[in-house]
């Protein structure tokens, strides 16, 4: 297990390295920096003096390395903008995110792992139709226009549940349906045939054989080996969840990470985009991660070679 | 003898696309407390299907029906799926063809063990590990207690199988049934587990349907066999009249097929049957191994053959043929 853990460790590391230096090269993507930063109506001379400020004039090796050093303990510079610390910024809105995210994955899970398991169970029933009817629905359906359906019904014309902000629980309710919606039809459709899989097996036979009652054939013998493959995709669509939170937040006007980087877009705040990706692509490192792990606990076949 | 199984004309049917299957064919047999039954038959005669309906096992679009089907004298052939469950694994295990793939890959030996004892009985985990160390001990397996902790892709073919007889003997039941239990494993550990569940049997006193193709192995350890061929039992009787007077084609066929040391001369040509097994899709009617037999004639495809008494009541053979005639055959082709 300690073996398999450091080499998943090893390798998270190099793939921050790598995210690390793609965010950080998100400075040159807009030309010369110093440039943008100086104004249209700059001398050459300010902006030599932006570029010898800022550090932009030393070699890129050494850039990066003061750069990656400082963002490291969580100083990610000044927003161009806001003329504030961005570490800051995104540490008060970060929460906001992170529960969003966490909020919209239950849902999913909850929704989806139930909902494959009954359409495992009786395949080519109704209950079978009715859950890949909608997981194709679900999978056709952008999800702002989603969100934006269930603003109109549940918002405005019955008025049930709040429209933006995130003043209470409430609030969290149509985001994270409309941003858990999304990851369904897949968590749906693996859980759905992992479980018609396992269900074929031997081992599930053996247990029919050794007399267990059905829910421990399906709950202790099948789920926990069907549900396998299930966490790896879960951390994967956790992850585009955070990104696809850039949208659902635009609409519900919600203070998170995901507006926070629609914002700088606009304005071109670079070192808050730069910070922004930085963080979230190390938190998607990070759940990978731990989803290893977890399927490492689940599978003895992985944690003892 | 009392009888631990009783089955009477069991039927299968299996609807496929092309029609309806029938893989099992009104098949009747029983057996008694302490008595290891025999099946024997080449590949797709319904072996299988036949020990599967007895578990009630079946895949669910199979249909079973029979006269009876009494276990420990109790008719187990309408008793709903709670009472069946109860059984399973009770008084009655199984034991399958694959090794490999017949333990969850997720659990321990130990708690898969555990599991099999829990179910049934009301005792305490200790209890049940205990009663598992013992067993995996009476299987053959060393440092048992170690390998509780273990978990099924540690260990080898040989080991998962007699893992998996531990397993079905947790609850001490009165019927094994033992589907191939070694054809998916090494040639030089086929004969040590058959000759383990053999043993086990004998001490244990419990039943014992073995479903093999080794037919080496059937002459040590029988006491009655069941030749199936085409869903049909087509021989039955003790191991010696089987064995010792062949009254079908189709026996004397297997039989020719088994080298015997000393007899069989070095280079001589093994003894086959030429043909398949015909499809048991639709209607059958006739003798069904007619297509393949030396001493055919127009009258077995006439009409369905009936199980006929031997010279001893012990004996039932389903041929046109008497077995005199089927000895002179056989005796007429071995120069050949
Ligand atoms: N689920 C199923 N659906 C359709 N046909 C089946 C099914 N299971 C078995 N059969 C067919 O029924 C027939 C008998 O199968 P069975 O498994 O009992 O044979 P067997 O005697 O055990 O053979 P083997 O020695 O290969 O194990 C075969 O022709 C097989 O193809
Ligand atoms: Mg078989």
């Amino acid at each position: 297990m300690l073996i398999y853990a450091s080499k998943r460790f090893g390798i998270a590391v190099l793939v921050a390295i790598t995210v690390s230096l793609l965010s950080f090269s998100l400075i040159y993507l807009s030309g010369d920096p110093a440039m943008a930063l100086a104004g249209e109506s700059a001398t050459q001379e300010d902006i030599e003096n932006i570029r010898r400020v800022y550090g932009y004039d030393q070699p890129l090796v050494v850039q990066y390395t003061n750069w990656l050093t400082k963002a490291l303990v969580g100083d990610f510079g000044y927003s161009n903008y806001m003329r504030v610390n961005v570490a800051d910024i995104i540490f008060a809105r970060l929460p906001t995110t992170m529960t969003l995210g966490g909020c919209a994955l239950l849902f999913a899970l909850v929704l989806s792992i139930p909902l494959g398991v009954l359409a495992a169970m009786r395949p080519n029933t109704m209950i079978d139709r009715f859950a890949l009817s909608l997981a194709v629905v679900g999978q056709a359906l952008p999800s702002f226009w989603f969100a934006l359906i269930l603003v109109f019904w549940l918002g405005i014309t019955w008025q049930v549940l709040p429209i933006t902000g995130t003043a209470s629980w409430l609030n969290f309710v149509m985001p994270s349906v409309a941003l858990g919606y999304y990851i369904t039809p897949a968590v749906m459709r693996l859980t759905r045939a992992g479980m018609l899989e396992v269900l074929t097996s031997d081992y599930i036979r053996t247990a029919r054989a050794k007399g267990l009652r059905p829910p421990v054939v399906l709950f202790k013998h099948a789920l926990r080996n069907a549900i396998i493959p299930v966490v790896a995709l879960a951390a994967v669509q956790f992850g585009f969840m955070l990104g696809g939170s850039i949208v659902i937040e635009t609409i519900f006007a919600i203070n998170g990470l995901g507006y926070l980087a629609w914002e700088s877009i606009q304005r071109g705040d670079l070192p808050m985009m730069q910070a922004i990706v930085l963080i979230l692509a190390c938190f998607y490192i990070v759940l990978t991660f731990l989803a290893d792990m977890l399927n490492a606990f689940l599978d003895p076949r992985i944690r003892v070679g | 003898m009392s009888n631990i199984l009783e089955v009477e004309n069991l039927v299968v049917d299996i609807p496929v696309s092309a029609g309806m299957l029938h893989p099992v064919q009104g098949i009747s047999f029983s057996v008694g407390r302490g008595e290891t039954l025999c099946i024997v038959g080449e590949s797709g005669c319904g072996k299988s299907l036949t020990a599967l309906s007895v578990m009630d096992l079946l895949p669910s679009s199979a249909s079973r029906n029979a006269d009876r089907l009494i276990l420990d004298g109790e008719d187990i052939l309408g008793v709903d799926e709670r009472r069946m469950s109860d059984l399973r694994g009770d008084r009655m295990g199984m034991i399958f063809q694959e090794p490999m793939t017949s333990l969850n890959p997720a659990y321990t030996i130990g708690n898969q063990l555990e599991e099999a004892l829990l179910r049934h009985r009301n005792v305490p985990r200790q209890e049940a590990r205990d009663r598992a160390i013992y067993l995996l001990e009476k299987v053959g397996i060393t440092a048992a207690a170690s390998r509780l902790r273990q978990y099924p892709h540690q260990l080898s073919g040989g080991l998962r199988q007699r893992v998996m007889i531990a397993m079905t003997l947790m609850c001490g039941p009165d019927l094994i049934i033992a589907d191939e239990p070694t054809t998916a494993l090494d040639v030089t550990i086929q004969a040590q587990i058959l000759l383990l569940l053999a043993e086990l049997q004998k001490e244990f006193h419990m039943g014992l349907m073995l479903i093999t193709h080794d037919l080496g192995i059937v002459a040590r350890v029988a006491d009655r066999v069941a030749v199936m061929y085409a869903g049909q039992i087509v021989e039955s009787g003790t191991a010696e009249k089987v064995f010792g007077n062949p009254s079908h084609p189709y026996t004397q066929g297997l039989l020719d097929c088994i080298p015997i040391p000393g007899k069989t001369k070095r280079g001589a040509h093994l003894g086959s049957i030429s043909g398949i097994v015909p499809s048991l899709v639709g209607d059958l009617s006739g003798c069904r191994f007619h297509d393949r037999c030396d001493y055919a004639t127009p009258e077995c495809t006439a009409a369905d053959v009936d199980l006929k008494a031997g010279e001893s009541t012990d004996h039932a053979y389903r041929c046109l043929l008497s077995p005199a005639q089927c000895a002179e055959n056989a005796k007429r082709k071995v120069p050949a």
